[in-house]
């Protein structure tokens, strides 16, 4: 049975259907103790006082601890390259005497169960002195003390001055997108023990990046990474919420330490809310010239990131991924980008499905859909004319990203954008809608085109071993985070070995398992530990050959695999040698009898490794296309229609990548129109439940209709795989927001997203 | 801290007693009963994650407290699979993708039980409608909708 290509059910969803699930709040280790971390309740003040008495005379409680009561522990460094420049812009683990943002940390209960903690938290008394708050600057607010600019990033290429000289037409618009957040349905947590007598620091419910996590958390606790041993269990998804070192995973960690007992954390939603990384946050304003034909010539885009309090260990990763997909499909002779990272008194910003790229996007669709209406073309008929070709693949874009040349590996825009526009009818769609809003009904139809790079760089690996019942485990550094990397994985090697699926064990998540990993970010764990492992089940078919025809007595090019055994390649039908059986001829103690003819291996029994480097990501792209409807008295934009088309190259599970999209897609519809955290003056949070953040229920996502393409697989991986990843997310606020345009009969009437009811209004009453 | 006080009920179909305390909530007493597949999401009621099913009706678990359950049949995500056979939703959800993370898989699959339950013949507008009480941040919602009107399909086969 072939795997590959085929849409085939996912081989994690057994115990999640069943109530066999993993997750942290579910890890309950012998004697352990509860942990709550007491936050501030000021954006920004000087500590005058913390009062512990009360909270630790409780009975229960083992200890509270301020910051000088965690020696020198922090703060939270990056882990990726970050210059010196940066370092003042770390997170404390603790607060020491100044505070920046409602929720960050400044002492921590640590008590026999998680009620004696809640009870203690309320005991403790901070005194303090208010200071100027830092806000961003935005349509609709000055700043009331300036925020600082952490740091800058420049990105481009050609002679941007001369572009917008030779232009026919120059449009300058303001765009921005709302603080909105990754908002998995399951809160963070963390379990550690210290197992004393081995000294190894165990840590449960690490998610994203296990190996980078337990690095850091080396560097921080100051114990060798060989001693710290992290376990993955099951996540209840991440979107960026997960996998960067936060103070309550070093807090956490601590404690088992000095108490020898295991400690366990869980947040509750209200401090997910304020504890937990928010994103997105950015203003640009940007400018397009064109030619009067419709050829776009350059973009000027400045943008503002409005980070919060401190930088994340993903440092600058979000306005350089800005900066260098702004561009998207479009060929320009000139590009520049010029991004400020705000330091505000806000939570600290990260990651969010489509970090950088739902907001460039919007802004580059944006800038597109202003040319098609200022030179009236129509905006498809815009795209096409400016897409880069196929034969120009690969694409120099004359930038860097992750300190990478940037090059679009392979892709086929227009394709797509044709069969978009066959799938979805366009003109007759375009007539019919068109008839609605002659009858008054206020309905338009959107479009983006996006590109995403997947993968990339290195340090992902697989080590596959058979044993005597002719089972494959394959060992990897990635993770699990809900995307179905075991069923993927799996069905790479299924193939390879010639086994079924489900006879393949994916291990990921455990650094005890293989020594490195880059765990599951940037859309990498197909494109890059998928590749390892199809190398290493590659070099395990060959040592079942070679080592069946030494115990056969045959030449190996006589041998195949087939259904779990080495068989003749003559007679297929004939019983063959059973996998499991080479395994057995292979153990170290026996494989000296396979003789000469057997050509060992450096690794022992039927096993192999492999570890994969690209010299830059694969690109995949997309078409998104939305039919939106907008309440003329409520100002309720509701999704009539969302279409996602996307090429990822060979699609190792078609099923799997659909799945992907359509939630994808509905996290996009939610940050077009709905999610964002707001703050009054004083920098307080008025967002705190997840009925102030809207995440989108199933009333407000159609069903998502999906295409996936394979028309420009991948050069960079053998197989032509490329990573789906946010694809389903990135286009999502240029579609709807072109939607709502048209809805309105407003070009460019969204300029800020989401587009709630309340800002709808408002473009209404200026429309009519 | 305060007292604690016992309290029976069925748990899955079993008799069950155990000592509370008043400001425990269901969630709590299950994981603490080693029942840790009702997962909890928001503590406030909104996601519905952590439905179960109270007298056959489906509850959020995070909203009530343990001492309530006094009497009554609580039955949880535990329960569903009869014998090693999955039933009807399960099967659906596999077939359909519904399940990603699958940390609001017990909450939609607890809903959708309670429903098909309670009206055989139930209409998949109903079902949809039905959907919209609980929260997905992976699915997008359409695999679950799919899936909970196949089971509903093949249940009313059954009737």
């Amino acid at each position: 049975m072939r795997h590959l290509g085929r849409a085939l059910t996912r081989l994690e969803s057994g115990p999640l259907l069943t109530g066999r699930s993993r997750f942290v709040s579910a890890i309950s280790l012998p004697d352990q103790l509860a942990m709550r971390v007491i936050r501030s309740p000021y954006a920004h003040a000087r500590l005058t006082h913390i009062g512990l008495e009360a909270a630790r005379a409780l009975p229960g409680v083992k200890a509270v601890w301020t910051a000088d009561d965690i020696g020198d522990i922090g703060p939270i460094g990056y882990r990726v390259d970050a210059g010196d420049e940066l370092a003042a812009h770390r997170q404390p683990v603790l607060a020491r005497s100044v505070t920046r943002y409602v929720g960050e940390p400044i002492a921590v209960v640590i008590a026999e169960t998680a009620a004696i903690t809640e009870d203690a938290a309320e005991l403790v008394e901070i005194g303090a002195e208010l200071l100027d708050v830092a806000l961003e600057s935005s349509k609709s607010r000055a700043p009331t003390a300036a925020p600082t600019v952490a740091a800058t990033v420049e990105k481009g290429f050609g002679d941007v001055e001369r572009a917008f000289l030779a232009a026919d037409l120059v449009v300058e618009l303001d765009l921005s997108v709302a603080r909105q957040a990754a908002m998995p349905m399951e809160p963070r947590g963390l379990a550690a023990r210290w197992d004393g007598a081995r000294d190894i620091l165990e840590v449960y419910g690490t998610a994203k990046l296990p190996h980078l996590e337990r690095d850091m958390l080396a560097r921080l606790l100051g114990r060798p990474a060989s001693r710290i041993f992290l376990y993955a269990g099951h996540v209840g998804g991440s979107f960026g919420a997960r996998g960067e070192i936060f103070p309550e995973d070093v807090l956490v960690c601590l404690a088992a330490l000095r108490f020898g007992r295991p400690v366990g954390w869980v947040e509750d939603r209200r401090e997910h809310m304020i504890a937990t990384t928010h994103a997105r946050g950015q203003r640009h304003v940007a400018r397009v010239a064109a030619k009067d034909d419709g050829r776009i010539l350059a973009f000027d885009v400045g943008f503002q990131i409005d980070q919060g309090a401190y930088l994340r260990p993903d440092g600058l990763t979000i306005a350089e991924t800005t900066a260098a997909m702004l561009p998207g499909p479009y060929k320009l002779a000139a590009y520049r980008a010029h991004g400020e990272v705000l330091l505000t008194n806000k939570t600290p910003a990260g990651p969010c499905r489509g970090a950088g790229r739902f907001e460039a996007n919007f802004v580059c669709e944006r800038l597109v859909d202003a040319v098609a209406d200022r030179l009236n073309i129509d905006p498809i008929d815009v795209r096409a004319a400016n897409l880069i070709a196929p034969e120009s693949m690969p694409a120099p874009r004359h930038m860097t990203l992750n300190d990478q040349p940037l090059i679009y590996d392979s892709g086929n825009y227009g394709a797509l954008l044709d069969k978009v526009s066959d799938a979805w009818s366009l003109t007759a769609l375009e007539r019919r809608l068109e008839g609605r809003r002659a009858k008054g009904e206020r309905v338009g139809l959107g479009l983006s085109i996006v590109v995403e790079p997947t993968g990339g760089g290195g340090g992902d690996g697989a080590r596959i071993s058979v044993d005597e019942a002719g089972t494959v485990e394959v060992v990897t550094g990635a993770a699990d985070l809900g995307q179905g990397p075991e069923t993927a994985i799996a069905q790479i090697v299924a193939d390879i070995l010639a086994v079924p699926y489900t006879d393949v064990r994916v291990v990921h998540g455990r650094t005890d398992g293989i020594g490195f990993g880059q765990g599951a970010y940037g859309a990498r764990v197909t494109v890059m530990t998928g590749t390892a492992a199809q190398q290493a089940a590659e070099k395990v078919r060959e040592k079942a050959l070679s080592a069946a025809a030494a115990m056969i007595g045959v030449s190996v090019d006589r041998l195949m695999l087939d259904e779990g055994e080495v068989r003749a390649t003559e007679h297929p039908e004939a019983p063959g040698l059973p996998l499991g059986a080479v395994a057995r001829a292979l153990r170290p103690e026996r494989a000296g009898a396979l003789g000469e003819a057997f050509v060992p291996t450096d690794t022992a029994g039927l096993s192999a490794e492999a570890w994969v480097t690209l010299d830059g990501p694969t690109f995949s792209y997309a078409i998104h296309a939305a039919v939106v409807a907008v309440d003329e008295e409520t100002g309720v934009a509701t999704v009539e229609r969302y279409l996602v088309a996307a090429d990822v190259g060979n699609a190792v599970n078609p099923k799997l990548i659909e799945s992907q999209l359509a939630g994808g897609a509905a996290h996009g519809i939610g940050g077009a129109l709905y999610e964002e955290f707001q703050f009054g003056d004083t920098g307080d949070p008025v967002t705190l439940t997840l009925s102030d953040y809207i995440v989108p229920g199933a009333d407000q996502i159609p069903d998502v209709e999906v295409i996936v393409t394979d028309d420009a697989p991948s050069p960079l991986t053998p197989l032509g795989i490329k990573g789906c990843g946010t694809l389903g997310t990135t286009g999502a606020g240029a579609a709807i927001a072109a939607a709502i345009d048209a809805a309105l009969d407003f070009p460019g009437a969204v300029t800020t997203l989401p587009a709630t009811p309340p800002r709808l209004r408002a473009l209404l009453r200026g429309v009519d | 801290m305060s007292e604690t006080e016992r309290v029976s009920f069925q748990l899955n179909g079993s008799s069950c007693t155990v000592s509370v305390e008043p400001r425990q909530t269901v969630a709590d007493l299950l994981r603490a009963q080693r029942l840790s597949a009702t997962p909890v999401g928001c503590d406030q009621g909104i996601c519905g994650s952590c439905t179960v099913l109270l007298d056959d009706e489906p509850v959020r678990a995070c909203l009530l407290f343990a001492p309530q359950l006094q009497g009554r049949s609580l039955r949880t995500v535990e329960s569903l699979a009869k014998g090693g056979t999955l039933h009807l939703l399960q099967q659906a959800f596999d077939e359909e993708d519904a399940v990603q993370c699958g940390f609001c898989t017990p909450g939609f699959l607890m809903l959708a039980a309670a429903a098909l339950e309670h009206d055989p013949l139930i209409e998949d507008d109903a079902l949809d409608a039905l959907m919209t009480s609980n929260l997905c941040r992976c699915t997008g919602y359409g695999a679950i909708r799919r899936a909970v009107k196949k089971a509903a399909k093949r249940h009313r086969r059954t009737v």
